[in-house]
C-alpha cells in the first residue's frame, strides 16, 4: 500500500513537473512569437486584375519566411505593400503594429528593402551610394561612412569602393543592394529575389548574411525561385499562386505532408506503371517528358526492396524536396512573366 | 469576421505634406551637380556669350536703338530669363524623367522614410536651384560683357535681386515641367512641351524684339499665358530699372503684376505637379 502510494505520489509530482514544463514552454513560446507583420484580407487590384486576393498571414519576430510562387503569383506585390510602395486596395496590413495605410514613415524607418530590380544610383560611386542612402534615413555623415565601410567589408566589396555602379557585375550590384538595405539596422528585412543572377560564391555570401541576420533576431521576408535556398534559409514557407496563399508551413513538414520522404525517378515506360502501382499502393506516378517520378509515403526499405528485385535502367532514388511540393501545388504550366 | 475596409482612391488630390526631407532629395541632386560641375558650368557660360555675339553684336549692328539703348542692351536681361527657363524646365523634364523612369532613383528613395511627395518637391526645389545657378552665371557674363559694350548692360542695382527672381521663376517653370513629366508616356513626349511652349516663349516673351511692337491682343495673350513674359519683365526691371510698356501697362503696374502672376502660377503648379506625380507613381 505504501509502495502504491509512493508510486502514485512520485507519479503525481512527475506529472506536475511535466505540466509545469509544458506550461513554461508554451508561455515562453508565446513570448518569443510576437507577431511582427500581420495581413488581414489583404487585397491588391489593378483595374480588373487581382494581384493579391484577400490573403491572411502572420510573420513572427525573428522568423525567416519565404514567399514562393510562380511568376505573377503576387509575391512581389505583397512585399511591396509591406513597405508602402504600393497601397493595398482593401484589407489590413500592419508592420510592428503600424498600419501601412497611415504610418508609412515609421514603417520605412524599421524596414530594410532589397528590391528585385536594380535601383542603385548610377550617378554615384559604390561608397557614395551607401552614404547618400544613409542620409535619407537621417544618419549623420561620419556614422554613415562607418556603416558603409562595415557593409562593404562584409559583402566583400571594399575593393570596389570607389568604382562606378555601371562597372559592377550583376552579382556585385545585388550585394550592394543588400548592403544598402542594412545601413539603418532594420528590424524587418524584405529580400525580393536576392540571389537571382548570382554565381554560387556570391549566393553563399548572401546566405551567410541572411543566417547572421537571423541570429540577430532580424525578421526576414524572402521571395525566391530557388527552392533549395528557401529550404535552407526559411523557417517557414508560404506558397502563393494566383494571388492566394495555397500552403503555409515549415519546409520539412510541407515535404512530408505533400510528397513523403523519397522520390523514385526512372525512364518512362508504360509497362512499368502497373508494376509500380502494385508495389506502391498509394503511389502517385507523374510523367514528365521522358521520365517518370513516383511519389509515395512507403518507407525507404520498400524502395530498396523494389530496386533489388527489379533491375531497371536509369533509376534514381532521391530525397523529396521543396521543389516537388512546389510543382505539385502550382502545376507544371509555364507562367507569363510578371 | 474582420471588417474589410475599402480604401478610397490612393491618390486623392491634396495639399502635399512635406517635411525637411525634401532637402535630402535636393542634396542628392546637388551632390551629382557638384561632381560634374565642369560639364555643367561651361555650357551655361558659353551659351550667353554666343548669344551676345551673334544677336547683340552681329545682328545688333543692323538694328536701330530700342527705347534709346542699343539692341544688345535689350536682349541682355532676356538672356538671363531664358537661361533660368532652360535650366529649370530641362531639369524637371529630361532630368527628372531619367531619374524616375530609367534610373529608378525615386523608387529607391521612397523605400526610405522619405515620401513620394517629398521626392517630387525636392526635385522641384532642385529645378529652381538649377535655374538660379544658370541665370546667375549668365548675369555674371552679361555684367562683365557690359564693360566692353557701348553702354553698360546692367544699369540698376536691383540686379542683385536676380537670384531671388530666378529661384521663384525657376520654381514655377520646374512645376510646370513636372506636370509634363507626370503625364509623359516616354521621353520623346517632351518634344511637345518644347515645341508648343518653350520655343514660342523663347521668341514671343519680349526676348529678342519688343513685345510692345506686336498687336495689343498678342501682348495680352503673352501676359496671360506665357510665363516667360513675366520673368523677362522682372529681369529687365532688375537689370535696367524699367520694363516694356505692355498692354498699356507701365513698369509700376507690370512689376507687381508679374510677381503676383509668378507666385500664383508657381503655387498652383507646385501642388498640381506633386499630385500628378503621386498619381503616376502610386499604382
Amino acid at each position: 500500500m505504501v509502495f502504491v502510494l509512493c508510486f502514485f505520489g512520485v507519479g503525481f509530482i512527475n506529472g506536475c513537473l511535466c505540466l509545469a514544463a509544458v506550461e513554461w514552454i508554451v508561455f515562453s513560446n508565446k513570448n518569443v512569437r510576437e507577431v511582427l507583420i500581420k495581413a488581414t484580407k489583404l487585397t491588391k487590384r489593378y483595374g480588373g486584375f487581382v494581384a493579391v486576393d484577400g490573403v491572411d498571414f502572420e510573420v513572427y519576430r525573428g522568423e525567416c519566411v519565404g514567399f514562393l510562387g510562380p511568376n505573377g503569383a503576387g509575391k512581389t506585390t505583397t512585399v511591396r505593400m509591406m513597405y508602402c510602395f504600393l497601397p493595398p486596395t482593401s484589407g489590413d496590413l500592419t508592420v510592428a503594429g503600424l498600419s501601412v495605410n497611415s504610418k508609412c514613415r515609421e514603417i520605412k524607418q524599421i524596414v530594410g528593402v532589397a528590391p528585385q530590380e536594380d535601383n542603385l544610383d548610377i550617378d554615384f560611386s559604390v561608397v557614395k551610394n551607401l552614404v547618400v542612402y544613409a542620409r535619407y534615413f537621417g544618419i549623420s555623415k561620419p556614422e554613415a561612412l562607418r556603416r558603409a565601410e562595415e557593409q562593404l567589408r562584409f559583402f566583400q566589396l571594399q575593393e570596389k569602393r570607389d568604382m562606378h555602379i555601371e562597372a559592377l557585375s550583376t552579382g556585385m550590384k545585388r550585394r550592394l543592394i543588400f548592403a544598402r538595405a542594412l545601413l539603418h539596422n532594420p528590424q524587418v528585412l524584405l529580400l525580393d529575389e536576392p540571389t537571382t543572377g548570382l554565381d554560387p560564391q556570391a549566393r553563399h555570401l548572401v546566405w551567410d548574411a541572411v543566417r547572421q541576420l537571423k541570429k540577430m533576431q532580424v525578421t526576414i521576408i524572402l521571395t525566391t525561385h530557388y527552392m533549395d535556398e528557401a529550404e535552407i534559409l526559411c523557417d517557414r514557407i508560404i506558397i502563393v499562386d494566383h494571388g492566394k496563399i495555397i500552403e503555409d508551413g515549415k519546409p520539412k513538414e510541407l515535404i512530408k505532408k505533400h510528397i513523403g520522404e523519397d522520390v523514385l525517378e526512372l525512364d518512362y515506360d508504360e509497362a512499368y506503371i502497373s508494376l509500380l502501382r502494385q508495389t506502391f499502393s498509394d503511389a502517385r506516378v507523374e510523367v514528365i517528358g521522358e521520365r517518370m517520378q513516383v511519389f509515395t509515403s512507403e518507407p525507404y526499405s520498400v524502395f530498396e526492396g523494389f530496386l533489388h528485385t527489379h533491375r531497371l535502367p536509369n533509376v534514381t532514388l532521391r530525397k523529396a524536396n521543396l521543389e516537388d511540393v512546389f510543382l505539385k501545388l502550382t502545376g507544371r504550366d509555364l507562367r507569363a512573366d510578371d | 469576421m474582420t471588417e474589410v475596409n475599402i480604401r478610397k482612391s490612393p491618390a486623392k488630390f491634396s495639399i502635399p505634406k512635406i517635411s525637411s526631407n525634401v532637402w535630402k532629395v535636393w542634396r542628392r541632386n546637388a551632390d551629382v551637380f557638384t561632381k560634374t560641375i565642369g560639364v555643367n558650368f561651361l555650357p551655361s557660360m558659353l551659351e550667353p556669350i554666343l548669344y551676345l555675339f551673334a544677336f547683340g553684336l552681329g545682328l545688333g549692328n543692323f538694328i536701330p536703338e530700342i527705347n534709346g539703348a542699343p539692341f544688345i542692351n535689350f536682349i541682355a536681361p532676356a538672356l538671363v530669363a531664358i537661361s533660368l527657363m532652360n535650366g529649370a524646365f530641362f531639369e524637371c523634364t529630361y532630368g527628372s524623367f531619367v531619374r524616375m523612369y530609367f534610373q529608378k532613383t525615386f523608387d529607391a528613395i521612397v523605400a526610405t522614410p522619405i515620401s513620394i511627395e517629398e521626392v517630387v518637391a525636392g526635385e522641384l526645389l532642385w529645378g529652381a536651384t538649377r535655374g538660379t545657378i544658370n541665370s546667375t552665371i549668365v548675369l555674371a557674363v552679361v555684367g562683365i560683357s557690359g564693360f566692353f559694350t557701348a553702354q553698360p548692360l546692367i544699369t540698376s542695382p536691383l540686379f542683385l535681386l536676380i537670384p531671388i527672381i530666378a529661384f521663384f521663376g525657376g520654381l514655377m517653370l520646374s512645376s510646370i515641367a513636372m506636370c509634363f513629366t507626370a503625364l509623359s508616356p516616354n521621353i520623346d513626349f517632351f518634344n511637345y512641351p518644347i515645341f508648343l511652349l518653350i520655343t514660342p516663349m523663347l521668341f514671343l516673351s519680349g526676348t529678342f524684339f519688343p513685345l510692345s511692337s506686336l498687336p495689343h491682343a498678342v501682348q495680352g495673350l503673352a501676359l496671360t499665358a506665357l510665363p516667360l513674359t513675366h520673368i523677362v519683365n522682372l529681369t529687365r526691371g532688375a537689370l535696367t530699372g524699367t520694363t516694356e510698356l505692355l498692354f498699356g501697362l507701365n513698369t509700376q503696374t507690370l512689376i507687381p503684376l508679374s510677381i503676383l502672376w509668378i507666385t500664383l502660377i508657381a503655387a498652383i503648379f507646385f501642388i498640381v505637379s506633386i499630385n500628378l506625380m503621386k498619381k503616376r507613381l502610386t499604382k
